[in-house]
């Protein structure tokens, strides 16, 4: 009786990893997914924040992956873990505050601590040599395979014929003649295995399935660090960037404002933790103040929150300045003129 | 009823409900219940979605105005 091979498979929501885990599973092995949440994921989050993302389907897309192809699905929190990738990568960034390699190495880690511990053969990822400028590469497969400790117990079916045999290939687990030889940035033909496998409605994500490699994402991300003069951060903070407008008018605070009803209520939670403004004559944002207020700042910053109201025409608003213990009181501002509020302030 | 837990997921964001609950689930005893709390509407999906497919039941889903209340009976893991 031949044993029953299993494999983790990484799963990011994809179609790549979709695919890759189909391939495997078509050749008899028994396939559960893995995903890990680093908290700068794009899965999840702000769609439930932001009111015109909620009108979209709110789905997570590597739990639809799972049950798709009927695989179990565990998510693993990172957050703390992944700090040490975000903060001292070895390969260092990509174009952004992307550290794609290390990143994938770290994940491939902690898939093969997770095979180690629950008694599983091999590893698969959906990668594709070409497809991506930092992590996929023919260069730096091998470097993954290496740092993450899972060697030849990483297997890439979508460009497996590009690579040497690895164990599970040499082991006779999985027949390397049916693996594929994808390589490129071309998506043609994942889209036609996609349509072998009658595989439809995945996700396509524009820009991949990291927050980091965002410019505008990672330059506010930068800008906290500066400000505080550390590195360190929590969860809070991260989701926070996904958050409202960000304007720094002083080096040392920040206002997040609001653009919408549903980012209201998201950083009303926040009022416990930090100076919060909201206008009182006139239907207006909430802000919260990231950083400290000295002297001159409050109505500084009260005159920033009446430009984003619906005062921002008149000569006074009042704004309510609100302490994280509930104490408040109000004062009278003119609006900054959009016209005043100089770029630089937008982070 | 007795053994039915209660967690708090209440202003996290998915996926954090999911890991919560799992990480609860994988506690838990097959049979015994759990309601859990969340402010993420995405969660209606998400919960229901990660129980289906690892083999646990969902009892009920109730939507109130700011909150919404899943109750999930574990099952054996045999899902998918």
């Amino acid at each position: 009786m031949t044993t029953q091979r299993k494999a983790v498979s990484l799963i990011s929501g994809g179609l790549d990893s979709m695919l890759a885990t189909k391939v495997i599973m078509e050749q008899g092995v028994h396939v559960e997914g893995i995903n890990f949440f680093t908290g700068f994921c794009v899965e999840g989050h702000t769609h439930a924040i932001r009111k015109k993302d909620r009108a979209k389907p709110k789905r997570n897309n590597a739990l639809w992956v799972a049950e798709q192809l009927g695989i179990k699905l565990h998510i693993v929190d990172v957050i703390e873990e992944y700090k040490e990738v975000l903060l001292n990568p070895k390969h260092g960034y990509g174009a952004n505050m992307n550290p794609c390699l290390d990143c994938k190495a770290f994940m491939v880690r902690k898939a093969h601590e997770w095979i180690e511990a629950h008694g599983f053969d091999f590893i698969i990822t959906g990668e594709v040599i070409g497809q991506r400028p930092m992590s996929q590469r023919k260069d730096t497969m091998p470097v993954v395979a290496r740092e993450s400790g899972a060697g030849d117990r990483l297997l890439r079916p979508l460009c497996a014929k590009l690579l040497p045999p690895t164990l599970p290939e040499r082991e006779g687990w999985v027949d390397r003649e049916r693996l594929y030889d994808f390589s490129g940035r071309t998506r043609k033909p994942q889209m036609a295995l996609a349509r072998k496998f009658g595989i439809e409605g995945y996700a396509q994500p524009a820009g991949g399935c990291c927050f980091l490699t965002d410019a505008a994402y990672s330059a506010k991300l930068v800008d906290l660090w500066q400000a505080r003069g550390d590195r360190e951060y929590e969860l809070d903070d991260i989701m926070l960037l996904k958050v409202g407008r960000h304007v720094r008018p002083r080096p040392h605070f920040k206002l997040i404002v609001a653009r919408e009803e549903g980012e209201v209520r998201f950083l009303e939670g926040y009022r416990n933790r930090f100076v919060s403004l909201r206008t009182t004559s006139h239907p207006g944002p909430l802000a919260l103040v990231d950083g400290r207020l000295e002297e001159g700042d409050e109505a500084l910053a009260a005159a920033i929150v009446a430009r984003y109201s619906k005062g921002v025409r008149d000569s006074r608003v009042t704004v309510e300045v609100r302490q994280p213990d509930g104490e408040s009181r109000e004062i009278e501002v003119e609006p900054l003129s959009p016209e005043r509020i100089p770029e630089g302030w937008h982070v | 009823m007795s053994d039915r837990q209660t967690l708090d997921a209440r202003r996290l964001l998915c996926p954090m409900p999911v890991i919560r609950v799992q990480e609860r689930v994988e506690t838990m005893n097959p049979g015994e219940e759990l309601e859990v709390i969340c402010t993420d509407p995405g969660a209606a999906n998400d919960v229901p979605a990660w129980c289906r497919i690892n083999g646990h039941r969902v009892l009920s889903v109730e939507q109130g105005a700011e909150e919404l209340r899943i109750v999930i009976r574990v099952g054996g893991g045999e899902g998918s």
